[in-house]
């Protein structure tokens, strides 16, 4: 086992046991805001795929969140779904949708397709608000509260763990998808097209299937959100315009192409968006937390160009730096040599 | 739906032309930081809501006369651009496009956050330079509004037009916008150059947005995200390259939105910004270069 891998292994395991042990750290309200971290560590991993992995620029991916809140919401609000049930469906949906997305990426690259996603972001609530019948219009589209099984947790406890089932789940998914051949080609459409074809990558069909992945992880996300927004959704909860922003800001500041980051990218939404870090950074409330986000996305892109993920190797790199490591452990001599 | 006459269509096509010169000139703003620096700036928009306040906080707080008012804005629109240019985009320049759009996109939230902030987040209403009384032309009746809005943007780019056909600084904004390296070489300061097209850009936009805010009488924050999908859709059915084709591209698209909302129950509401995105969709996969725009070729 190398050096790397001891590492990876220790990450691994200190992650599942802080996720573990998390709630009894923590109130009850906390527990539902650790709730939705889950969330955006899902819907930022997916997002990591088709932008950070594939190259494709997504600035709709709080369509695809919104896509899969709805399917979850009218199949257990209007069909009497269970709710754990519909989150195959999501992803199944919003994978399809991401498919649909993906088409224009075919034709278009860089700008326009951002151009094309962001468009999407913006008239998604129209589309809501206007198919009444189908979902709830502007009222939005309810179901009924999700209780734990048995007696052992409480209710924001059970939406605490089963969100965060789903995103160590997501994120071991992911690492599995893009350390091997799915995800070396990804990187070679990436970095760049003409090779990438010349070595017999077919550029349709990895973009069509980035977006699609990447969305069917936006839908298990979206359905998620609606679980744990107390059963409920509406065209602007998820709100696709601000999710789909926000949702690049944490993949940026987590490190695009890397998955180590997402944690803190999806930390940073949660608690940017509730009001939480401006409480502890003692700013005067009246300032919107919107300023920060567009504030970090700028700093960040500019200072800290691999974000989170590229700090965190660099820290780890710094051991190394250090320049006695030879293999055999002893230090070479120093000085110059006498001979 | 309303029932078909003659005199009720060339009614819905001055005013759908009224709204296409607000898209027109956001097009614009949109399309001159497009030619100089390859990107585009989703930032637009906000830039433009923030000068609207601006101009609203000068008439509302402090009683200036709408002109007066109005011309100062457009004023300090221009220098908010260059510092925006100098301070921000500056350290991106010659960065991958993408990672530029992303700092736009961070603009963009940042703004909206500091709009909220500095002026508050509820309806305001902005009063408009011209009264919407109805002038009757042959049986076509318009207002004075829709017929004001039209001039202005035609003003406007007029103005533009012989700015960077007749003028020096012009020509040398077209140069580094056609070639950034040959322009340097023969001389012509790019940097100032690039500064000075996000002040124009910036000017253009705060017109559109105290154009759209005296259409709706009402505005807040969220004011121009809408029009920013719109003048996206101008400048790219009129090729993102092409002045002339953002002006052409958001008075067509003015006209035949409106006349979509008018005929067809589907696209009315916020559901014309569906017909928007449709229509960037159609441009796009059909003829990517727009009306104007010149076809590239392109490996792969």
């Amino acid at each position: 086992m190398s050096r790397s891998d001891l590492m990876r292994g220790g990450l691994i395991a200190a992650l599942v046991a802080l996720v573990g042990l998390l709630p009894l750290a923590i109130n009850d309200f906390q527990k539902t805001q650790f709730a939705f971290v889950a969330v955006y560590v899902i819907a930022i991993a997916g997002l990591n795929i088709v932008t950070g992995y594939a190259g494709q620029v997504s600035l709709g991916h709080g369509a695809a969140v919104s896509i899969g809140a709805y399917t979850t919401a009218i199949l257990a609000g209007q069909h009497g779904v269970p709710y754990y049930a519909t989150i195959p469906v999501a992803a199944a949906v919003a994978g399809l949708g991401g498919l649909a997305l993906g088409l224009p990426a075919l034709r278009l690259s860089g700008l326009y397709l951002a151009l094309v996603t962001f468009g999407v972001a913006v008239s998604t609530p129209a589309i809501a608000k206007h198919f009444t019948k189908f979902t709830g219009g502007s009222t939005g589209q309810g179901f009924t509260i999700v209780k734990p099984p048995g007696n052992l947790v409480t209710e924001n406890e059970w939406l605490y763990y089963f969100s965060w089932a789903f995103a160590l789940a997501a994120l071991a998914v992911a690492w599995l998808l893009v350390r091997g051949r799915l995800g070396r080609a990804f990187r070679a459409v990436r970095d760049s097209e003409v090779a990438a074809t010349s070595s017999g990558i077919d550029l349709s069909v990895y973009k069509l299937v980035a977006f699609a992945i990447s969305a069917a992880f936006a839908g298990v996300a979206g359905s998620l959100f609606a679980i744990d927004n107390l059963s409920y959704v509406s065209p602007d909860a998820p709100d696709p315009i601000k999710l789909s922003i926000y949702l690049l800001v944490g993949a940026v500041v987590a490190g695009l192409g890397s998955l180590r980051g997402i944690v803190i990218g999806a930390l940073l939404i949660e608690f940017l968006y509730t009001g939480d870090l401006e409480k502890w950074l003692h700013l005067p409330k009246s300032v919107p937390a919107d300023f920060f986000f567009g504030a970090v996305l700028v700093v960040v892109i500019v200072l800290v160009p691999r974000g989170a993920a590229g700090l965190l190797s660099r820290l780890a790199g710094l051991g190394r730096l250090y320049p006695y490591h030879s293999k055999a452990g002893t230090p070479p001599e120093r000085g110059v040599s006498t001979e | 739906m309303v029932a078909f006459t003659w005199s009720e269509l060339f009614q819905q096509i001055v005013s759908g032309l009224s709204t296409g010169g607000i898209y027109a000139s956001l097009a614009l703003a949109i399309v001159i930081i497009y030619r100089s620096t390859r990107v585009i700036n989703f930032a637009q928009g906000e830039m433009a809501t923030f000068s609207t306040y601006i101009a609203f906080w000068l008439i509302h707080d402090h009683g200036w006369p709408y002109w007066g008012a109005f011309f100062a804005t457009l004023a300090m629109s221009f220098v908010g651009g260059v510092l925006l240019e100098r301070t921000v985009l500056r350290p991106v320049e010659g960065a991958p496009v993408l990672t530029i759009a992303i700092v736009t996109l961070g603009l963009l939230v940042a703004l909206n956050g500091l709009t909220r902030w500095l002026f508050g987040g509820e309806t305001q209403v902005f009063p408009s330079a011209f009264s919407t009384r109805a002038i009757h032309v042959g049986g076509v009746s318009f207002s004075l509004q829709d017929a004001g809005f039209i001039g202005l943007a035609i003003v406007a780019v007029a103005l533009l037009w012989v700015f960077f056909q007749f003028t020096k600084v012009g020509l040398a904004m077209r140069g580094t916008a056609i070639n950034r390296d040959a322009a340097r070489l023969l001389g012509v300061p790019v940097g100032r150059m690039l500064a000075l097209g996000w002040g124009l850009a910036a000017a253009l936009g705060a017109l559109s947005g105290m154009l759209t805010a005296g259409s709706v009488a009402t505005f807040d924050p969220n004011l121009m995200l809408g029009v920013l999908l719109y003048a996206l859709a101008a400048a790219v059915l009129g090729g993102l390259e092409s002045p002339i084709g953002a002006v052409v591209g958001g008075l067509l698209l003015g006209v035949v939105l409106n006349l979509l909302g008018t005929y067809t129950s589907f696209f009315s509401g916020d559901m014309r910004l569906v017909g928007g995105l449709a229509i960037i969709l159609v441009v796009l996969l059909v003829r990517p270069a727009g009306i104007f725009g010149r076809v590239t070729a392109r490996k792969v």
